[in-house]
């Protein structure tokens, strides 16, 4: 044994591997599960969408009610009139199993990293702004080149964007899922009322996605701005820093 | 290998073990307690089966939210065509219709609309949502299945009811907390009125806390079972057939 433990600090003690990695084990997993979620998510939600390209406000809208908005696409049932001479085939049935499995692996995922977070301090750590002020965050918007450092930290710019994703538009997008569902609706109907009704939460339920669609590009965008092979490599295997460094 | 990683790689083997027993111990306990559902099976079994048995768990009794009567839509929206079959019958008044009710009871009946109207009638004004997306707040007036079931009797082994509409190919199944549910009607009734053709009339299977598709019109005939695998694929419903969920309380 105390063979084995004089190896393993003389190793544990070289430079490669006393470097903390950017992002820790469980962070790069649930990124990752979070990612898979996302786009089963997207794809089946847009499928379903497609059956009633028409957004109302309150409780009930039908064909027969007026609109808050159409989305100009055509519809996968024939009895939405879209000005299209054709019906889409109808993709519900697995869109629907697939939409709520995703769904419920996320909604784990979320929750092991939201208690990750808690009892490892990661959101204050890497997520809470350390020094905010309107000149850095006017400067970060200017869409410089990302600086070294921020290889290793995200700026208050990717902090307060992270944070409201994480803490606003996920429990929102999960919110308004829920409220959309009859036995939800029965169980706890003050949670419909307050988003203005059934109808209403499918109309919010469209808008976050908007939004975490909008973040998504964005954050792509982003990371093929920083170095797409080093933030990559980041957040798969956990190791930052430029590539020179690397083999 | 250093002393960290062999001891995180001791915790992530022990957080995997118990996390596989633990799932293999809810998967035992929702088996016992009927927490899965007939299409519970197959890829996408996980997430049925969570869904079926959170919304069980979490509100078995929960009554769906009835609305005021200024909240009724103004035209409640008419879903598709009745088939000949139906139509064909309407100049009748339904005189003929009949309602059978068979299976696992003590006394099978075949019943008349008058016979149903003869019953306890409720009225109820509820949200009816198709799962495209699209929904309508209506007054809807029947008997309370329980009452049909009282009157029939069911077997204590009784675990679902399975109904068949006049439509061929259109049949569905709820299990024992929807159908002994004080809010789920066999409807003959909408807004005052009769129940119009185009809304299932002369019969219609009302459950607002499922969606629509599980409203199944032009109901002709009942079975209480304790077993879901002798009709049609085993699945439950005409639904899981054509790729939908049998469970749609969500």
């Amino acid at each position: 044994m105390g063979d084995s433990t004089w190896v393993a600090s003389s190793i544990s003690s070289l430079p490669v591997r006393t470097v903390p990695p950017r992002h820790s084990a469980l962070v790069r997993l649930t990124h990752w599960i979070t990612a898979l979620c996302f786009l089963a998510l997207l794809v089946s939600g847009v499928e379903i969408l497609i059956s009633h390209p028409r957004f109302y406000w309150g409780e009930a809208g039908n064909v027969l009610t007026p609109p808050l908005f159409i989305i100009p696409i055509p519809a996968s049932r024939a009895i939405v009139p879209t000005g299209y001479g054709y019906v889409l085939p109808d993709q519900n049935g697995w869109s629907r199993y697939l939409h709520f499995q995703a769904a419920w692996l996320l909604v784990f995922t979320g929750l092991l990293y939201g208690i990750y977070g808690l009892m490892t301090g990661h959101f204050g750590k890497n997520l809470f702004p350390r020094d905010l002020s309107w000149s850095d965050i006017a400067s970060h918007l200017r869409f410089k080149r990302p600086s070294e450092a921020e290889a290793w930290s995200y700026n208050s710019v990717q902090r307060l964007t992270y944070l409201f994703v994480i803490f606003v538009l996920f429990p929102l997008i999960i919110w308004t899922g829920l409220a959309m569902s009859p036995l939800f609706a029965s169980i706890f109907p003050g949670a419909v009322a307050v988003l203005g009704g059934q109808q209403s939460a499918r109309t919010i339920h469209f808008f976050v996605t908007v939004l975490l669609v909008g973040f998504l590009l964005i954050h792509v965008v982003m990371i093929c701005l920083a170095g797409f092979r080093s933030r990559m490599r980041a957040m798969i295997t956990g190791r930052a820093g430029t590539t020179s460094e690397e083999l | 290998m250093s002393n960290i990683s062999r001891r995180k790689l001791i915790t992530t083997g022990l957080a995997v073990t118990a996390g596989a027993s633990g799932v293999a111990a809810a998967a035992g306990l929702a088996r016992r307690y009927g927490l899965i559902p007939p299409d519970g099976g197959g890829i996408y079994g996980a997430g049925e089966t969570l869904t079926y048995a959170a919304q069980r768990i979490l509100g078995r009794h929960a009554l769906a939210r009835e609305f005021d009567r200024s909240q009724i839509s103004k035209t409640p929206f008419a879903n598709g065509k009745p088939s000949k079959d139906v139509s064909r019958l309407e100049p009748t008044g339904f005189v003929d219709w009949r309602l059978a009710v068979d299976g696992m009871v003590e006394r099978p009946a075949s019943l008349s609309i008058a016979d149903l109207k003869s019953y306890p009638s409720r009225s109820q004004i509820t949200h009816l949502a198709c799962e495209e997306g699209w929904s309508y707040i209506a007054e809807w007036t029947g008997v309370p299945l329980s009452h049909v079931l009282d009157t029939v009797g069911i077997r204590p082994q009784a675990k679902y009811v399975v109904y068949f509409s006049m439509q061929k190919g259109w049949w569905d199944s709820i299990d024992m907390d929807d159908a002994l549910h004080p809010q789920t009607l066999v409807a003959y009734g909408l807004n005052g009125g009769a129940l119009p053709v185009g809304n299932g009339g002369p019969l219609r299977m009302r459950v607002p806390r499922q969606l629509g598709y599980k409203n199944v019109k032009y109901i002709t005939r009942m079975t209480v079972t304790d077993n879901l695998k002798q009709f049609g694929k085993g699945l439950g419903a005409a639904a899981p057939e054509a790729g939908y969920s049998w469970y749609a309380g969500i």
